[in-house]
């Protein structure tokens, strides 16, 4: 069972519900359980979006995305049905949030579920978690049955006149299905290779209709904002990012774990302080700051906040939270290259740039680990990273240009000394190919 | 597409492949969840469980392989009763999940996707599973283990050898 933390800065709103049991229906009910979506039933489509939208919640999935404007793109008329599609897919290198979500509060998915419903004018959601959390899934499931007893799901609910249906569904293995057109292909049975955009699913989705896709935290985050009003909830975090995100604290510190900190939170802060610092009083030698894609910073380059904004002008991202601390008796060249190993095996093959540049970054970048590597390695490894850039069909090229172009930029004397004869100081896996 | 006259599945999975087909408004999205239980079932994707899916689906053959391919979980060959995947992914690695694989192939004398002679365990080194908060993590088929050492990893295998492991399906 995944260990929950605790810290006194947290600000405790999408996990207020942890550890309570509240995968109960009635212990669920007891916490204000389903109290938002009768409001969101009362109040109607308009309110609910103005209400996310003066809420500030930016996508949680990764990009960022203002939530209740991506819900105001969805037309109002449609000849074809509407969905609402929740990616639990989770599986960004670093990323462990929707887990707990999943685990201690399923029917908070639900409820957003149903409410991005309202506000669309869907009558059906999905919810899809990604193979691996087959346990989750029964929880989920478990949820879903518990609410479809109750009335909260299918025909009528609340008695309000308006019909509900929630589906889950389970994925089998592929970082790729993440992506929200792979996922949409997933999801009707098919391989996970994306859909050329536009048109965006708002408009051609799912089976053809309009189509809603949130992370499974934004949606979870909904009820709460309904309940708290949204701008309470935007004064929760900084300027244009509204509220409080699960940040999860991995690798070398001393407490890791998934702390919900207001947005804008500092990331040293969260590091040092939150997470107790470096594991066992050693240095910092570098932290990748929201998943394996995001590019690394440097230790005197984490004194920002933990937003989408503030991450995008220390010239990385704030991606899907997951902060993976790294001590300095590890070695750069090595995570690189398991980095890249994991990007080239989930490449989904379809476009040549990332087919073949994934599979290029790994050879080369082994070979400098391996100590077998030339001098203009380190020319063609930023070489093909940057071509990379921009030139693929979804954006899990640039997701594995990006980490490798900033591990070269900022610590390229460590890959020259590979290159040097060196042997690796800290290197203690003799083969490292990844799965 | 149809429900089998005769099935290659026990009662309870078959029943429920009858009702996966119709939540959806497409038949074909039931394709991905069918074949991940019934390779729980059956233990791999067989030719009967493709000829069956294909089936009930209504689809050919050929288009349920072109996806079975496509998901790492999905496989044509059986594994151990007990699948032991280890995450390697940055996480992992930090805190030792190259350790707790390199024990794992010592204690079990498997490599990479090998079975061990008894059909017991296989081994997997597997890409980032969604616990890298509580690194280093495994799964044994469904189940994670979390926080692992060598001490740990022994304690599980233990279980699991005696019949005591847990088994979420
Ligand atoms: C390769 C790739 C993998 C992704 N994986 C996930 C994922 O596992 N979960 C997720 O919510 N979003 C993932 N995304 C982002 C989705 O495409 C999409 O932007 C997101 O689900 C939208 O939800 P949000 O607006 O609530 O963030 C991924 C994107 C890419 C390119
Ligand atoms: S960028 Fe990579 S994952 Fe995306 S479509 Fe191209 S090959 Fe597939
Ligand atoms: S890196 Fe191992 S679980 Fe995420």
């Amino acid at each position: 069972m995944p260990r929950l933390v605790s810290h006194p800065d947290e600000v405790k709103i999408i996990s207020r519900r942890f550890g309570q049991g509240a995968e109960n229906l009635d212990k669920y009910l007891e916490l204000d359980g389903y109290k938002a979506t009768q409001l969101a039933l009362e109040k109607g489509a308009d309110w609910i979006i103005a209400e996310m939208k003066a809420s500030g919640l930016r996508g949680r999935g990764g990009a960022g995305f203002p939530t209740g404007m991506k819900w105001s793109f969805v037309p109002k008329q449609s000849d074809r049905p509407k969905y609402v599609l929740v990616n639990g897919d989770e599986s960004e290198p670093g990323t462990c949030k929707d887990h707990l979500i999943f685990l201690h509060d399923p029917h908070a998915v639900i409820e957003g579920t149903i409410i991005a419903g309202l506000a669309i004018g869907a009558k059906m959601g999905f919810i899809y978690l990604r193979g691996e959390y087959r346990y989750l899934l029964k929880i989920m499931e478990k949820a879903v049955a518990d609410a479809y007893a109750r009335g909260f799901l299918g025909k009528n609910i609340f008695g309000s006149g308006v019909d509900f249906d929630v589906v889950t569904q389970t994925g089998a293995g592929a970082y790729e299905v993440g992506e929200e057109s792979a996922l949409m292909e997933s999801l009707e049975g098919k391989r996970g290779v994306p859909r050329i955009k536009p048109p965006f699913p708002a408009v051609v989705g799912l089976y053809g209709g309009p189509t809603v896709i949130n992370n499974a935290e934004t949606i979870a985050t909904v009820p709460h904002i309904l309940l708290m009003g949204g701008e309470p909830y935007a004064k929760i975090g900084s300027e244009r990012n509204g509220g409080t995100r699960l940040f999860g604290i991995s690798g070398h510190v001393e407490r890791p774990g998934v702390y919900e900190l207001p947005m804008g939170y500092n990331l040293k802060k969260a590091i040092y302080e939150v997470a107790g610092g470096v594991r066992g009083g050693r240095g910092l030698k570098a932290v990748v700051p929201g998943g394996s894609s995001t590019p690394v910073l440097r230790p005197e380059e984490i004194d920002v906040g933990l937003d989408f904004d503030q991450m995008g002008k220390a010239g990385t991202m704030l991606g899907s939270g997951g902060i993976v601390v790294i001590d300095d008796q590890t070695c750069i060249v090595e995570f690189a290259l398991r980095t890249i190993a994991f990007y080239q095996h989930e490449s989904c093959g379809w476009c040549i740039p990332c087919r073949e540049g994934t599979d290029w970054l790994k050879k080369t970048i082994g070979r400098v680990h391996a100590g077998g590597g030339v001098d203009k390695d380190l020319d063609n490894i930023r070489y093909l990273a940057e071509n990379m850039m921009g030139r693929t069909f979804c954006p899990l090229g640039d997701a594995a240009a990006m980490p490798t172009l900033g591990f070269i930029k900022k610590f390229r004397s460590e890959f020259e000394d590979h290159l040097n004869g060196k042997p690796c100081p800290y290197a203690r896996h003799e083969e490292l190919v990844g799965a | 597409m149809s429900t089998p006259a005769t099935t290659i599945f026990s009662p309870e999975t078959a029943a429920r492949f009858d009702r996966l087909v119709t939540l959806y408004p497409v038949r074909r999205s039931a394709l991905i969840p069918m074949l991940l239980y019934a390779q729980d079932e059956v233990g791999y994707i067989s030719d009967e469980v493709v000829k069956e899916v294909a089936q009930r689906i209504g689809i050919t053959e050929l288009d349920v392989r072109n996806v079975l391919s496509y998901y790492s979980m999905l496989r044509t060959k059986p594994a151990g009763k007990y699948n032991i995947q280890v995450c390697t992914n940055i996480s992992c690695m930090l805190r030792g999940g190259y350790e707790i694989l390199e024990h794992c192939k010592q204690r079990l004398g498997i490599g990479h996707k090998e079975v061990t002679p008894d059909g017991q365990f296989s081994l997997e080194e597997v890409e980032c599973i969604g616990a890298c908060c509580w690194a280093p993590a495994i799964q044994v088929n469904y189940d994670f283990y979390d926080e692992l050492t060598p001490e740990k990893m022994d304690a599980v295998l233990e279980e699991y050898k005696t019949g005591r492991g847990k088994e979420t399906r």
